[in-house]
């Protein structure tokens, strides 16, 4: 199992202060927690794509290409990489550099993007956004996987003899992840290609999140993947924690009231209730946690909302400490000892490239006998 | 006996309400009619007062309350609607319309609908034709022809008694599309998703 952040990348201002940090701050606070998870011992860091105030990351392989130079061991990731309004062609090209020169430890996200706006900026239409998932997925797929390519489709100028450079590292490309919060088409793409399927399940109740695995899950088996329960599944998180429950809902309360996302409607206590959001002691923020294997089967990422709201720096870092200082350690022991022995861990290159050398070993054997 | 379900959907905010007045006269007549083609009724009536907050914080969140969920499930499974709003400032009440905004899109596809109004002045009674039918013609309800509004002095001591025999002619005529067989319900995303290849197709 893998643990992470992942990170919106929005400017806010601290509601307890009201200051607002630059675009510069923001940008370099984000390489800083990203520093910051693998220093205390997590797996990933993802970054978001916005292309709009008050967001930075428009420019998410630039960033990862900083980090992956300061950092040894940390996956390099998206949530999400938008797959709608992206050429797929300059996809496959930036994250196979990234890919080179991170040493393998890179995978993505794909994902629709939730503002309209940004459609026309590119030239596309929200309308067709599931169609351009469709279509832009499968021909970045091929890009990666064929070494010259003649394509044509709806959305793009047709290629002839086109070659995406630089190749796949060790020939195989990173792996990619489908992150949907609503729509079934998306789950039934990952499924087809035995992708994996992240529900950032983390603004709903778990019902409806429930329904979307478990398609994925199926799905994944009708494609002959493996078995519903092999299927690669993510999942969000949020979180404030404090050594008393009492003190996280006092200090978090201002920037939850706050926030763009859910501030100024439910309290913090029906939120907290009803989705993933814990604010509280690092004891419930592992109870909590554990709860999601129950509900959605063993699954391999579990990425946590960290930076955002407004939170100051130090209280993100501190959260941070706290994440992989006393929750993941027990988190990563309790769901390893759960974990059946066919359940696959989390996705890596290197057990990618492993599993390509052994069906490439495998299919020469086969040929020999044939002979 | 066949059995069918009625939902009132009531938009009063006060206690007692004219609007939940107005819904009550109209579930029994409606009852009444049914009862007479041999059709046992289950009358349940929500009051939106009820779920004013839970409804603002599902514009916000973009989800239910246990609460809310469960009324949605409710008026998306009746067999007919009795919808009753005070008018206020020339049309359906805000929270009203949040309802209506809030519940899935096609919960009210082929549904048959009772519209009902009330208000201070007789002078407003085409709300029920300007505004509410629109509405409910939107969301694809079968709205029965004869809406009720229901003024100040309709229920005062000079009152004609229109508004019984009204209300009465509107419930005969729910109840006559309630009691039919009710068409078949929507299909469920979940339950339709397109296979990869058609997706792939472009279909």
């Amino acid at each position: 199992m893998q643990f992470g952040v992942f990170s919106v990348g929005d400017v806010t201002t601290d509601p307890t202060n009201g200051r607002t940090p630059t675009e510069a701050e923001r940008i370099k606070a984000m390489v800083t927690v990203a520093l910051k998870t693998e220093e205390v011992g997590l797996d990933v860091f993802a970054t978001g794509e916005h292309h709009n105030p008050p967001f930075v990351p428009s420019s998410p392989t630039t960033m990862l290409g900083y980090i992956a130079a300061r950092t040894d061991r940390l996956i390099l990731s998206t949530a999400t990489t938008l797959i709608t309004t992206n050429d797929p062609v300059k996809i496959a090209e930036d994250f196979a550099m990234l890919q080179h020169l991170a040493d393998g430890r890179v995978d993505l996200m794909m994902g629709r993007g939730n503002t309209g706006p940004v459609y026309p900026w590119f030239g596309k239409d929200i309308r067709d956004g599931i169609p351009l998932a469709i279509e832009n997925y499968h021909l970045l797929h091929r890009l990666w996987r064929e070494e010259v390519l003649d394509w044509e489709g709806k959305f793009r100028t047709p290629l002839q003899s086109f070659t995406s450079t630089p190749r796949p590292l060790d020939g195989v490309p990173p792996f990619v992840w489908h992150g949907s919060i609503r729509s079934p088409e998306i789950a039934e793409q990952a499924a087809y290609y035995g992708d994996g399927f992240f529900a950032n399940n983390i603004f709903w109740p778990k019902e409806h999140f429930i329904r979307l695995i478990n398609l994925y899950r199926q799905r994944y088996e009708h494609y002959g993947h493996g078995q519903a329960d092999q299927a690669i599944v993510g999942l969000g998180g949020q979180v404030f924690m404090r050594k008393s429950s009492q003190d996280a809902v006092e200090e978090f309360r201002p920037y939850f009231d706050h926030a763009p996302v859910y501030g100024y409607g439910p309290s913090l206590e029906e939120f907290t209730e009803q989705t993933p959001l814990t604010v509280g002691s690092p004891q419930q923020v592992i109870e909590k946690t554990l709860e999601f294997r129950e509900h959605f089967g063993d699954y391999q990422r579990q990425l946590f909302l960290m930076d955002h709201a407004g939170l100051p720096l130090t209280t993100v870092l501190e959260q941070i400490e706290m994440l992989g200082g006393e929750v993941v350690p027990v988190l990563r022991k309790e769901f390893e000892s759960m974990r059946p022995a066919h359940v696959p861990e989390g996705p890596t290159h290197a057990a990618i490239k492993a599993a390509a050398e052994e069906r490439a070993a495998a299919a020469i054997v086969t040929g020999v006998e044939a002979q | 006996m066949s059995r069918r379900s009625i939902v009132v959907v009531s938009g009063g905010l006060n206690e007692p309400s004219t609007t939940r007045m107005l819904g009550d006269m109209l579930a029994s007549a409606t009852r009444r009619v049914l009862g007479e083609r041999g059709v046992d009724t289950i009358v349940d009536v929500v009051e939106l007062r009820d779920h004013a907050n839970d409804l603002t914080n599902r514009l916000t969140t973009g989800f239910a309350s246990g609460s809310l969920t469960s009324v949605l499930d409710t008026v998306a499974g009746a067999d007919g609607l009795i919808v009753v709003t005070p008018v206020l400032s020339g049309s359906y009440s805000g929270l009203f319309k949040i309802f209506f905004d809030v519940l899935d899109r096609d919960a009210l596809a082929t549904k048959p609908v009772l519209i009902a109004a009330t208000g201070g002045t007789p002078r407003h009674s085409l709300v029920l034709d300007h505004a509410l039918r629109p509405l409910f013609s939107y969301l694809g309800a079968v709205v029965v022809p004869t809406g009720v509004f229901a003024a100040t002095e309709d229920w005062g001591a000079g009152s004609d008694q229109a508004l019984p025999v009204r209300a009465q002619r509107a419930g005969a005529e729910l109840a006559a599309l309630v009691a039919r067989e009710p068409l078949p319900k929507p299909i469920d995303a979940f339950d339709d998703v397109p296979s990869f290849e058609r997706l792939l197709g472009g279909d």
